[in-house]
Parts: structure tokens; C-alpha cells; sequence
């Protein structure tokens, strides 16, 4: 599978605290609470590191999970996001923020 | 998407100052009878004081805006638009000065003043807060929740050493550095307003009723969720939202929120000091 690209969208405000993220959509006020491996990976979402590598570098030397089943539940959980416009993928890499 | 408002201008020549949380709005109406109305609702807040804000009520037949309509609020050209079925109106935050077209109703100019003081709120940090709040020992305590979670029987079964700032609609604003809760006339199912006073917030509750009381500080992350999930959203405006999420931040980096299950019965309130 071709790798893919994720980047925090623009419409939203963010808080980490500890390892749980808030994050509201400032387009319809809904809410977010992801836990530590959302986290994880929400806070990698720079862009231009595939999804992969951040599965491989954020979520596998934390958790005790198969590098095969974290790329696809990591799949799921960021199109779940994208799907509230709250992250936004890509097949290729783009600057930090950026529309796609 | 919402229709343009372009109504008549008020010739208004009543007044009445509605001051809620320490700001005060002038309420200017044509209509005697419409003053009245409100003089009797706002009671104790009605205030002798010149308003630093104003709204000038048309009283008429809202027409082209289905009864039933929810609330919305949107901002055009620098300035707040809102309707719902039975009001429509517009705000200029800038003029602190704004518009209403309703009939000879309290319901609606109440809808009005809450999504304006929210407005005036979230340029200051605070909010409304869909919360009962009580204050006991000088001291303010808000309870929150979904609908039924207990919000009315907090403040229904509050021992006689409690004052009622609010059964609905909590009134937090942040002054120098800390937060203070105010009563507010904005009744719920109690159908009281609160007393006009104000004290320094202890503590937030979220409840939820238990078989037994129990009472859990909450971490931050879940309080935020909680918090913002229960805060009084009437404009979906970016910058609006973004404003009112970090006040939330900061009230909980600042106030102490717990999780209190309980059983709705006067022992409850043991627990609150």
C-alpha cells in the first residue's frame, strides 16, 4: 500500500495534556479526546512523515502491538479524523498546515 | 443559511437596565407595556445604573422565519446576527449596541441577552455554563451535566446555609486572574431566578446520579472534554470557538473539577464545602 501523509487541519484548537489530546473543530464545536496512542500519532501529523514511519517510530516502541495491526488500526483512526475535518491525508507529502 | 435581517429601526423611548455578571445592557422599547414585562421578570436585576451596553426591542410579528427554527448566530460585516422563530436580531460589539424584532414575549429578549452575554464573555475569558450554581460559605460551586444528570435536585435539595446563583445557565467571568460565578435570572426547571451576588468558583461538579455519593477529582484532559461539551455554544464562529476553548483551558488549569456521582437525597451536599 501506498504510503500516505497526514497534517492537522487549521480548523481546530488542540490541547495536549499529559498523554490525551482535547481537540475541538472550531467549524461545528464538536469535541475530541484521543488517548495516548491517538495522541501519538496526532502529534506527528506534520505533513511529511508517512503515516507508516510514524507507526513504526511513535506507536510500536510504545505499545504492544504488531506493526502490521498498528498501520491499520492507525489507518482507520486517521480517516475517522479526516472524516470530521480534523486532519487532513494525503498521498504525498505537504508543508505543515497546508490545504490540500 | 441564514436570511439577511433588514427590518425597521426601533423608536424606542422605554427603558429598562438588565445588568447581569456586572455588565449591564439597556433595554430600549416603544412599547409600556413591554418595559412592564420586563421590570417584572428581571426583578432584582433590573438596576438603576446607566447601561453600558444597549438593545432597542421592536415589539411585531417576526414573519419569514419557520416558528420552530433553532437558534443561529452568525457574524456578518463585523456584526452578530441571530434568530430563531420567534426574534431576530443583530448585535455591533464594537457600537456594544445591537437590535431586536420579537413579539410582546420575555422568552425571546431572555434567548437575546444569553447569546449577547456570551458574546461579551468569550472577549473576556468567561462563559455561560450549562450548570446549576449555588454559593455556600462565600464560596461558588457549579454543577454541570447533560439533561437529568442532576443540575435542578443539586439545587433542589441545597441545605438553608446556600445561596441559588442560577438552576440553568451559570454566569463565569474571569477577573484578575480568577474566576467568579454570578447569579443570573436565566431559570430552569426551578422557574427561580438566582440572587444577585457573585463569589470566587471552588470547584466544578459534572454529575451523573449513583447509587451512592462518590466523588473523584478529574484530570485535565477529561475535565476540559466535560467542560466544553457543557458550555453554552450559540455562535459556530471560528474565532469565537477558538476564544472559548481557551478560556476553558485556563478554568481548568485554574478551578478544581470533580466527577460527583450521587444519590439524590441531602446527604449529597456533605461533600460540598
Amino acid at each position: 500500500m501506498a504510503d500516505i501523509y497526514i497534517s492537522q487541519s487549521a480548523e481546530i484548537a488542540a490541547r495536549t495534556v499529559g498523554d490525551e489530546t482535547v481537540i475541538i473543530s472550531t467549524l461545528d464545536s464538536t469535541v475530541f479526546m484521543l488517548n495516548s496512542v491517538g495522541t501519538a500519532i496526532w502529534s506527528a501529523a506534520d505533513g511529511a512523515t508517512p503515516l507508516s514511519k510514524i507507526v513504526e517510530e511513535r506507536v510500536c516502541p510504545e505499545f504492544e502491538v504488531s506493526p502490521e495491526q498498528a498501520l491499520e488500526d492507525a489507518q482507520e483512526f486517521v480517516e475517522k479524523l479526516a472524516s470530521h475535518g480534523i486532519l487532513q491525508i494525503s498521498g504525498a507529502p505537504v508543508s505543515h498546515g497546508a490545504s490540500l | 443559511m441564514p436570511v439577511s435581517i433588514d427590518l425597521p429601526a426601533s423608536k424606542a423611548d422605554h427603558s429598562v437596565v438588565i445588568e447581569v455578571g456586572g455588565l449591564p445592557i439597556e433595554v430600549k422599547t416603544e412599547d409600556p407595556a413591554f418595559e412592564r414585562l420586563l421590570r417584572n421578570r428581571y426583578g432584582d436585576y433590573v438596576k438603576p445604573v446607566k447601561g453600558d451596553f444597549s438593545l432597542s426591542v421592536t415589539v411585531t410579528d417576526v414573519k419569514g422565519i419557520d416558528p420552530d427554527a433553532d437558534t443561529e448566530v452568525w457574524l456578518e460585516a463585523d456584526e452578530w446576527k441571530m434568530q430563531r422563530g420567534d426574534f431576530r436580531a443583530r448585535w455591533n460589539p464594537a457600537e456594544r449596541q445591537g437590535q431586536v424584532w420579537q413579539s410582546a414575549n420575555p422568552y425571546s429578549i431572555d434567548a437575546v441577552l444569553r447569546i449577547v452575554h456570551t458574546l461579551m464573555l468569550a472577549q473576556q475569558g468567561g462563559f455561560l455554563l450549562h450548570a446549576s450554581s449555588l454559593v455556600r460559605n462565600g464560596k461558588a460551586f457549579l454543577f454541570s451535566g447533560v439533561s437529568g444528570a442532576g443540575k435542578t435536585t443539586m439545587a433542589r435539595l441545597a441545605p438553608p446555609d446556600t445561596t441559588l446563583l442560577t438552576d440553568e445557565a451559570s454566569y463565569v467571568r474571569k477577573l484578575d486572574g480568577r474566576y467568579v460565578a454570578y447569579g443570573t435570572p436565566f431559570a430552569g426547571e426551578l422557574a427561580q431566578p438566582g440572587k444577585d451576588i457573585s463569589a470566587p468558583v471552588a470547584a466544578l461538579y459534572l454529575l451523573d446520579k449513583a447509587p451512592e455519593n462518590r466523588i473523584e477529582k478529574m484530570e485535565s484532559a477529561a475535565a476540559l472534554q466535560s467542560l466544553l461539551r457543557n458550555i453554552l455554544f450559540f455562535a459556530q464562529q471560528p474565532e469565537m470557538v477558538r476564544r472559548v476553548f481557551e478560556a476553558a483551558c485556563e478554568f481548568v488549569d485554574a478551578v478544581p473539577v470533580f466527577q460527583l456521582s450521587f444519590y439524590p437525597d441531602q446527604r449529597v451536599w456533605d461533600l460540598i464545602r
